[in-house]
């Protein structure tokens, strides 16, 4: 009895990762179709022969230069995940363990914000970056993104679940609040620290809306808005689509395999503080 | 001194400081000057200020002007931009109500399914057995990539001749010539569908810890009471999850409501404009059109509405709570 429900539990687990992965596995078989073999109706099961048609499209493409979007994009995102971590954790540290005159009111203002929709600042945010003078810049990508009051917040919570005590020896022995931050508080947040690059890397990567509207130039997209012109560009010529999909997959999908517990907790923490 | 280290006060259960208050205190004036903490708060401040807090005034603001991006002057007209939302004869009275209406008609069906299907893969994966850690990380997968791309990735397997969809359909005998992405109202179920299948790790994700957080003894107290499996999910597991669920369907309307890169991508807005949502068509008026005005209205109204929608949500949790 009790193995028959194990069986069951296990073919329906099967099921829903095959509904899961499925779609995933298909965008690979695609992008390694010939352009020829993707048009048959109906589809192809397996690539016959196996063909780099959609991968040589794009790498060797000047009008849609994936690679340079590839390149942007992960110069974008591990900036953006850097100034994140630098300015929320300074900021949640000050709000965790300082007392100051506006402490109250700051945080106030900051968590408010999280219930603001972001899409409903698009428009203010874009005449603002606009005076900036950043619009079809790396800037414009990297930094507004950085305001979310998110990580100031997920950080707070976690330095106030340190034991204050584990900083009491560098107090008594004079260390400065720059040194209790650096050498005490933040080796201790390594975990946190992880997973709120991860999360913003994740975030930044995938961001689609902002630089559509923001970025111009060819050269200067990220992939997001760059897959979008492949679609306008090739519009069903899959194998390239599907091959410029996997291009924009692949890294975060082995981010996630290697970080996927830094991403599962903060996502799981992310839920407990309602 | 100001900045004496708080220990733990922001957080009423935090354990007590150690040693005396006059010892930290005559220590103070090694660690830092009252600016310190000015300053570590400083550049996140800047960041905040410029990006977080000031567009939601600058925002309004705009509204009140008629705020064409091209154009130097940018004349005061008051209501006038939230006039023209509210009184049918204006030019974009229809199209700003029908992606009212596209995005409602996508929260009331998608909220449901990503609340259920996530708690019923949650409860799936909440007891320990070899592989759960894989099944966990395929459910969540499709999460971690972009809109981007997974709107290209479903435009393509939902093509009504070359989809991967209709195929399947057609091998087990079902009409094999549905089109997915081009009428309604299929248009919608391909949305609504992709969503589901794209988000619904997250909210797994998420009642995973909520359940994880339910004590072991309350079920064991349940099974002494002779409570079966269904009396026990509800009257141990969903009690003990109301707090989480309520986090869930708040982030999930918010979610649902702000839809744009699916219909962006997958039905293009298709039949007619149809599936054009209401971030779309704000994106659209403002940085299209370059009326920043209207759309900055549009935004304003959109945000109430959706302020609105929570406050209610919130109300009805706690009502039902006494």
């Amino acid at each position: 009895m009790t193995s028959l429900r194990r069986t069951a539990r296990y073919a329906v687990l099967l099921l829903i990762t095959a509904i899961f992965v499925t779609p995933l596995v298909w965008m690979v078989i695609t992008s390694l179709k010939t352009y020829g073999e993707a048009q048959q109706i109906p589809p192809s099961w397996l690539p016959n022969p196996f063909s780099g048609y959609g991968y040589e499209q794009i790498l060797g493409n000047t009008q849609n230069p994936v690679l340079r979007w590839f390149l942007n994009s992960m110069l974008a995102a591990t900036l953006h995940a850097l100034l994140v971590l630098a300015t929320a954790s300074m900021a949640a540290y000050a709000l965790a363990r300082l007392r100051f005159r506006g402490r109250k009111l700051s945080f106030a203002l900051i968590v408010g914000t999280l219930f603001i929709p972001p899409t409903s600042l698009i428009i203010p945010n874009f005449v603002i970056v606009e005076r900036l003078g950043w619009i079809d810049t790396l800037t414009v990508v990297v930094v507004p993104g950085a305001a979310s009051a998110f990580g100031v917040f997920f950080l707070r919570q976690f330095f106030l679940s340190i034991p204050p005590e584990l900083e009491e020896a560098a107090v008594l022995d004079g260390a400065n609040h720059w040194e209790i931050f650096t050498r005490v508080l933040l080796p201790l947040s390594k975990p946190a620290l992880a997973t709120l690059a991860v999360l913003s890397f994740l975030t930044n990567w995938n961001d689609f809306l902002w630089p559509i509207y923001v970025l111009f130039s060819p050269e200067r997209l990220t992939l997001p808005p760059g897959l979008g012109l492949l679609q306008g560009a090739y519009v069903t010529d899959y194998p390239v689509i599907m091959a410029g999909a996997v291009l924009a997959s692949v890294p975060v999908l082995i981010l996630f395999v290697l970080a996927q517990r830094h991403i599962i907790q903060g996502v799981s923490r992310s839920g407990l503080k309602g | 001194m100001a900045d004496v280290i708080e220990v733990g006060a922001a957080r009423g259960d935090a354990p007590p400081p150690v040693g005396g208050k006059e010892r930290r205190g005559a220590s103070a004036s090694r660690r830092g000057r009252a600016t310190t903490p000015y300053l570590f708060l400083a550049p996140y401040l800047v960041l905040f200020l410029l990006f977080g807090l000031a567009p939601i005034l600058f925002g309004v603001w705009i509204s009140l002007h008629q705020w064409d991006l091209q154009l130097p002057n940018r004349p005061l007209v008051g209501l006038g931009n939230y006039h023209d939302l509210f009184s049918s004869d204006s030019a974009i009275y229809g199209d700003w109500w029908s992606s009212v209406r596209a995005t409602a008609i996508f929260t009331v069906f998608s909220v449901p399914l990503l609340v259920v299907v996530p708690l019923g893969l949650a409860l799936l994966l909440n007891r320990s057995f070899p592989g759960r850690t894989f099944f966990r990380a395929a459910f969540f997968a499709p999460y971690v990539l972009g809109v981007a791309v997974i709107g290209l990735l479903w435009r393509f397997l939902l093509d009504a001749n070359l989809g991967l969809v209709n195929r399947l359909l057609g091998m087990v005998g079902l009409p094999s010539d549905t089109p997915w992405v081009t009428d309604v109202p299929w248009a919608w179920v391909s949305l609504v569908g992709v969503t589901v299948w794209w988000t619904c790790g997250f909210n797994a994700v998420i009642y995973l810890a909520g359940l994880q957080d339910i004590p072991a003894e309350l079920y064991e107290a349940a099974r002494v009471d002779g409570a079966g499996g269904w009396d026990r999910f509800r009257h141990v597991t969903l009690p003990g999850l109301r707090p989480v669920l309520l986090f869930v369907l708040t982030t999930t309307i918010l979610a649902s409501a702000n839809v744009f890169g699916q219909s962006f991508l997958i039905t293009q807005g298709a039949p007619g404009e149809q599936t054009r949502t209401v971030v779309w068509r704000i994106v659209d008026e403002g940085l299209r059109y370059y009326d920043a005005g209207r759309a900055a209205a549009m935004s304003v109204v959109f945000a109430l509405m959706l302020a609105v929608v929570s406050i209610v949500n919130f109300r009805l949790f706690r009502y039902r709570e006494d």
